[in-house]
C-alpha cells in the first residue's frame, strides 16, 4: 500500500460520491479535505447529507483520479464519431412494424 | 491553437451556456475573477456564522436553539462547498485563508454589524439571507460549472434560512408591546444593510460588464437590489412593520417601489474596516483557526502513523 505522501502542512483533498438511496449510482457531489479517509468519509456525511441526501458514501483522495484532457476532445471521442448505425433511430423501418 | 482562437471558443461556449470546467481553458482574468469572487462568498458564509453563534445559547427555546445551530451548521458547510470549487481554479484553502486573515481578502460587509437582540435573529433571515437569495439564485447558472452546482445546493438549504427568520419575526409582531418593539427595531437596524448587500449601484460598478458577459452574472446590482426592495415592501405589511424609508412608496408607472437614497459613505466604511464589528469578527476567525492548528496537526499526524504502520503489515 502507497504510504500517505503528504509534505504539506494541510491535509490532502477528497472527492466525494455519494449514492442518494438504494438503486442509484454513486455520483459526485464535491470535495473536501480530510486527514485520511475515515475522517473524509465523517466530513462528507456532515456536509453533504445534513438532510438525509445519502444511504452510502465513497470518498477518493484526488490525487488519484485521473483524467482525459479536454484539450483533445475533439480527436479523442473522434472514432465514435461518425456510427450513427448504432442508434436505433439510423434504421428506418415501416410503421406497421410492431413491438420493435 | 493561438491565444485568440482560445478566446473565440471559450467566449463560443459561453455564449452557448455551455458550462466552462475546471480543466478547460478560460483566460486569466476570468480565473481571478471568479477566484475572488468565490472566495469572498465563501468568506461570507464562515464570517456570517459568527453573528448569529452569539445567539445560540441564548435562544429562547429549545426549538429556536436547535434551529439555530442547523442554520449555522449549513453555513458552515456553504463556505466548503464555495472553498472546494475555488480549489478547482488553482488556488489553495490555505492561500485562501491567509487572504482572509490578512484582511486582503474581502467578505460581505453586513456581517459587521451587531447582533443586539434576539429579533435581529429573526431580521437577519428575512432581510440578509433574503438578500443573498436574490443575489444567489441567478448564480446557479453561471458560467463556470463547479460555482454552479455549489449554488444548486446553497439555494436548496437557503430557503429554510428564511423562513426561519420571518417566522421569529411573525411571532415577535403577535407578541408583547415589547416584543413588537424589538421586531421594528431590528428591522431599522438590518434594513439599510441588506438593501447594501447588492453592491454599488450599476454606474460605480465596473466589473459588472464583464461579468456579465462571460456570464458570471446574470443581473446587475440595481435590478436585483429593485426586486429585493419590491417584495420586501410587500411582505413587511404581514408583520405590521414598517421599512425605515420615509421615501419608500409604489411607483404605478414604473411598476416598482421607489426608495431613498442609499448611504455608499457607510458602505465604503464598512467595506473598508471601519464598521462596528470588523476587527471582532476577524479576531474571532484568525483566533479559532489557530486554537485549532494543533487539532489539524496532531489529525495529520495520527493519520501519516497509521499509513506507516499499515505500510508495515503489508510489507
Amino acid at each position: 500500500m502507497e504510504k500517505n505522501q503528504n509534505n504539506e502542512r494541510g491535509w490532502p483533498l477528497w472527492e466525494i460520491f455519494i449514492r442518494s438511496k438504494q438503486g442509484l449510482d454513486h455520483k459526485h457531489v464535491g470535495s473536501l479535505h480530510a486527514a485520511d479517509a475515515a475522517m473524509a468519509i465523517e466530513n462528507a456525511r456532515d456536509v453533504y447529507t445534513r438532510r438525509m441526501e445519502g444511504v452510502s458514501i465513497w470518498v477518493v483522495e484526488s490525487k488519484y483520479v485521473h483524467a482525459s484532457n479536454p484539450d483533445e476532445a475533439a480527436s479523442f471521442y473522434d472514432p465514435a464519431n461518425d456510427k450513427v448505425y448504432r442508434h436505433p433511430t439510423f434504421y428506418d423501418l415501416p410503421d406497421e412494424l410492431k413491438h420493435m | 491553437m493561438s491565444l485568440i482562437e482560445f478566446e473565440t471558443t471559450f467566449q463560443d461556449k459561453v455564449d452557448q451556456d455551455i458550462r466552462i470546467e475546471p480543466k478547460d481553458w478560460m483566460p486569466d482574468a476570468y480565473r481571478k475573477t471568479l477566484i475572488r469572487q468565490i472566495s469572498q462568498h465563501a468568506h461570507s458564509e464562515i464570517v456570517g456564522m459568527l453573528p448569529e453563534a452569539n445567539w445560540i445559547t441564548r435562544a429562547p427555546t429549545l426549538k429556536r436553539k436547535a434551529i439555530l445551530i442547523a442554520k449555522v451548521q449549513d453555513e458552515a458547510g456553504h463556505g466548503l462547498y464555495l472553498y472546494s470549487a475555488a480549489e478547482t481554479l488553482g488556488i489553495t484553502r490555505d492561500e485562501m485563508i491567509g487572504q482572509l486573515h490578512s484582511g486582503k481578502a474581502k467578505y460581505s460587509s453586513i456581517f459587521n454589524y451587531p447582533t443586539l437582540t434576539w429579533a435581529d435573529m429573526g431580521a437577519i433571515g428575512w432581510l440578509v439571507d433574503g438578500a443573498a437569495i436574490m443575489n444567489q439564485v441567478p448564480l446557479c447558472r453561471a458560467s463556470y460549472g463547479p460555482y454552479a452546482r455549489a449554488m444548486v445546493r446553497i439555494c436548496k438549504e437557503e430557503s429554510f434560512h428564511q423562513r426561519q427568520g420571518f417566522e421569529i419575526l411573525l411571532v415577535l409582531s403577535r407578541g408583547s408591546e415589547e416584543q413588537r418593539r424589538m421586531c421594528q427595531d431590528a428591522i431599522d437596524r438590518w434594513w439599510w444593510p441588506s438593501v447594501m448587500m447588492f453592491g454599488p449601484s450599476d454606474d460605480a460598478s465596473p466589473n459588472s460588464e464583464l461579468s456579465m458577459r462571460w456570464k458570471i452574472k446574470r443581473f446587475s446590482n440595481d435590478d436585483l437590489r429593485q426586486r429585493f426592495v419590491d417584495i420586501c415592501a410587500e411582505q413587511v405589511k404581514l408583520l405590521g412593520m414598517t421599512l425605515p424609508d420615509p421615501d419608500l412608496r409604489w411607483n404605478e408607472e414604473r411598476g416598482h417601489f421607489d426608495f431613498g437614497p442609499i448611504d455608499w459613505e457607510e458602505f465604503r466604511n464598512v467595506i473598508n474596516g471601519n464598521g462596528p464589528c470588523n476587527k471582532e469578527r476577524l479576531a474571532a476567525r484568525v483566533k479559532a483557526h489557530e486554537d485549532g492548528a494543533w487539532v489539524r496537526e496532531a489529525a495529520l499526524a495520527h493519520a501519516n502513523k497509521r499509513a506507516a504502520r499499515e505500510g508495515q503489515e503489508a510489507a
